[in-house]
């Protein structure tokens, strides 16, 4: 990152809430927090769908809605596909005709289940058959919504109600935590992105990028979930902060393929200052916490390489260094 | 008289028709045969720009129904088609436009399901779906399956339905077989299902929110009302189906009769074996017996009123199932029975299983059900218990 970019300029965001007060989201929630911001750089002209999951039950229960834009929720594990038809019956409707073309974006809404799991199919499709989407993950790292079960995207050593930690089994998820990112990347479509509402600037800025774009974008957002991660809801940003700090979650972008690490570190902070705060890692021996830095430490190396094989392609990523000065 | 043309076309080819003529906006799908040569020709149609529509290649039928209600809650005109597996893979979003009132069309090429593994025709995939909430309708030749399939939509999209409709064809039998079918004009048809305005749409302008989470204290009454809604589209079916009788010359009714009005003893079929079940009637009448026949062309929501006039002259029903439910026996054979119980104590009715993965029944094979039944009938009086028996099996 070239330091001598690095400029303090006021930042303004709206004051807008296209996300309404008065939902029912548990008190600390990183992932209504990330809502929140990200709705705030959708704006108004958008169309959103949401899979089944904590944020469609804590904002539309009946009779009351948080959504000031359109909204529609149906099932868990078909967002990709419902926002591919809401894309397309715009797109044929305008090339008809029928209506005239008001630069409507569509975006999807799901959790890590959603998306990682159950999800993962119908949104490989979408993003192979390049409809015009964003594409939100609100990664909570479980099952929030049914008690704290276990996903894919659950991290290793993680206490889950299916993945427990028992007197056999005494480490609680005993799998690597499913890299989604990596596999929208894989789908080579223009933009990946991964983003924390501790760094909520990175965030709006990621959103816009990836809704300007044409072609599938994919935003995976780290959403901390104090209920389903035993630490108290004051801690919220500081958690999000310290899992980027630490390299387990790091902020980047893959734009067209290249790599940009949207934050870098000269010396990452230990991952036992993340994993110490929470209780579902309490049981986590010394043993386990090594693994866990050193699995860390060789994933970050892997993504610090790939952001250094790119090109001079420097503009988007200067000006990511600058909102993350803001931000930090 | 309707201007027009008489096409050999098969049942698949007359489907396609159907939605090229209704202009869709938005159709999804995903190939299983033996619905494939709806969608390969609907793929055809578009990329010889004969429709203007968005084909969305799903990867699945779960997403192409998926994105059949993202599209049709967008205010899109939309088309999907499948058959056995994979309308058993769709069914759980089946529930979801009959529930957010999106009127959404599919065509079903029917067909068995596994295991064994089976291509060919019976219902068990349309009885699987018959409590969702789709209007079910049910072809008997490739010129219903075009005129069915127009007028699904203009049954769906009309603002005192809003439901979606599902017209089925029986799998290699009408789609796979050419026939002649009478194509209308098709700005009589443009006219006769106008553009569709849903009056409530995806649309940033006037944001609405669709698919909200119902507690205790609404759910109930939400179902209450699809249901009394679903039940009052019959009117809307039948006057759908007189307009069109009186615009293109076919008419069509819930309940459809032949040879019934002397007729004892009534068959009662759904779908193509309806034209065999003709034929041995004929035979049968020219042998002196009164018997008539009754063909189900609406099977959700169920024509209650017209069914029970259909029989109310008869002695002996004989029901032909091409599906189970296993330990009870034939769906559509216990849902006429359920029709009729307070109504006709003196009615008999006798329920057989067959056609099933495709194996046919003959002319011959309904003169057996007929003789068979009043057999049954006897064996009833004498107080034997009957079981449902299956034709055509090989003991």
């Amino acid at each position: 990152m070239e330091q001598e970019e690095e400029l303090f300029l006021p930042r303004f965001i709206t004051t807008e809430e296209n996300f309404a007060a008065g939902h029912r989201a548990c008190i600390g929630c990183g992932e209504a927090l990330a809502v929140r911001h990200v709705c705030k750089a959708l704006g108004k002209n958008v169309i959103i769908v949401n899979a089944t999951g904590c944020i469609e039950i804590y904002s539309s229960l009946l009779p009351y809605t948080s959504w000031r834009v359109p909204w529609i929720h149906t099932l868990f594990e078909n967002v990709g596909a419902v926002v591919s038809g809401v894309e397309s019956a715009y797109k044929a409707r305008i090339q008809k005709g029928k209506i005239e073309d008001r630069g409507v974006k569509f975006v999807g809404f799901a959790g890590d289940g959603g998306t990682s799991d159950i999800g993962l199919q119908a949104l490989s499709g979408a993003m192979e058959r390049g409809h015009d989407f964003l594409y939100c993950c609100f990664d909570n790292e479980a099952y929030m919504n049914t008690g704290i079960q276990r996903s894919s995207s659950t991290p290793y050593g993680a206490w889950t109600t299916t993945a427990p930690v028992g007197k056999k089994s005494i480490v609680g998820q005993t799998t690597w935590k499913k890299n989604m990112p990596e596999i929208a990347v894989a789908h080579r479509i223009p933009y990946v992105a991964t983003a924390c509402p501790s760094y909520p600037f990175d965030l709006m800025d990621k959103v816009k990028r990836g809704m300007e774009i044409e072609g599938p974008a994919y935003l995976h957002i780290f959403s901390v979930c104090p209920t389903g991660w035993r630490c108290p809801p004051e801690i919220t940003v500081e958690i999000g902060r310290l899992v980027v700090e630490t390299g387990i979650f790091p902020l980047y972008e893959v734009i067209n393929g290249e790599y940009h690490l949207s934050v870098d570190f000269p010396k990452l902070k230990s991952v036992r200052e993340y994993l110490k705060k929470q209780g579902r890692f309490r049981h986590l021996t010394e043993k386990d916490i090594e693994r866990i830095q050193a699995r860390v430490e060789e994933e970050y190396e892997k993504l610090r390489e790939r952001a250094s094989q790119k090109t001079a392609k420097g503009a988007s990523q200067n000006k990511c260094a600058k909102f993350m000065t803001m931000d930090r | 008289m309707t201007k027009g043309k008489i096409v050999g076309l098969e049942g698949s080819f007359a489907v396609a028709e159907a939605v090229r003529m209704a202009n869709v906006d938005v159709i999804s799908a995903y190939p299983i045969t033996p619905q494939t040569h709806i969608v390969e020709r609907l793929a055809e149609m578009i990329a010889d720009g004969e429709l203007d529509a968005e084909f969305i290649c799903v990867e699945s039928e779960h997403s192409a129904m998926s994105a059949c209600v993202g599209a049709s809650a967008a205010g899109a005109r939309v088309f999907t088609c499948s058959a056995s597996q994979g309308l058993e893979l769709m069914h759980e979003v089946l529930y979801i436009p009959s529930s957010m009132r999106l009127p959404v069309v599919a065509v079903t090429a029917n067909r068995a399901l596994s295991a064994p593994l089976s291509v060919w025709c019976d219902h068990s995939d349309a009885m699987a779906i018959r409590d969702i909430g789709w209007i079910q309708i049910f072809a008997e030749n490739n010129q219903q399956a075009f005129d069915l399939t127009v007028c699904a939509y203009r049954i769906a999209e009309d603002k005192e339905v809003l439901f979606p409709a599902m017209v089925h064809i029986d799998g290699f039998y009408l789609s796979h077989v050419i026939e002649g079918v009478m194509l209308p004009d098709e700005e009589e048809v443009a006219h006769f299902i106008p553009d569709y305005e849903h009056p409530f749409v995806l649309d940033p302008e006037d944001p609405v929110s669709m698919g909200c989470y119902g507690p205790p204290f609404i759910y109930p009454e939400a179902k209450k009302a699809q249901e009394v809604d679903f039940t009052n589209t019959k009117p809307k079916i039948q006057e759908t189906w007189d307009e069109f009788g009186e615009t293109f010359g076919r008419y069509y009714s819930p309940v459809e009769k032949y040879k019934m009005e002397d007729a004892n003893i009534a068959l009662l079929t759904m779908g193509s074996s309806g034209e065999t079940a003709m034929l041995a009637v004929d035979e049968m009448r020219e042998e002196g017996r009164d018997v008539g026949l009754i063909r189900l062309r609406l099977w959700r929501p169920f024509p209650f009123k017209e069914f029970r006039d259909a029989v109310k002259d008869v002695e002996l029903l004989v029901v032909l199932d091409r599906a189970i439910s296993f330990g009870m026996g034939g769906p559509v054979c216990s849902e006429v029975k359920s029709a009729l119980y307070d109504k006709r104590k003196d009615l008999s009715i006798v329920g057989f299983i067959g056609g099933l993965g495709g194996r046919d029944i003959p002319i011959d094979g309904f003169k057996y059900m007929v003789n068979r039944a009043l057999e049954k009938v006897k064996m009833i009086e004498r107080g034997e218990e009957i079981e449902t028996e299956m034709i055509g099996i090989r003991e």
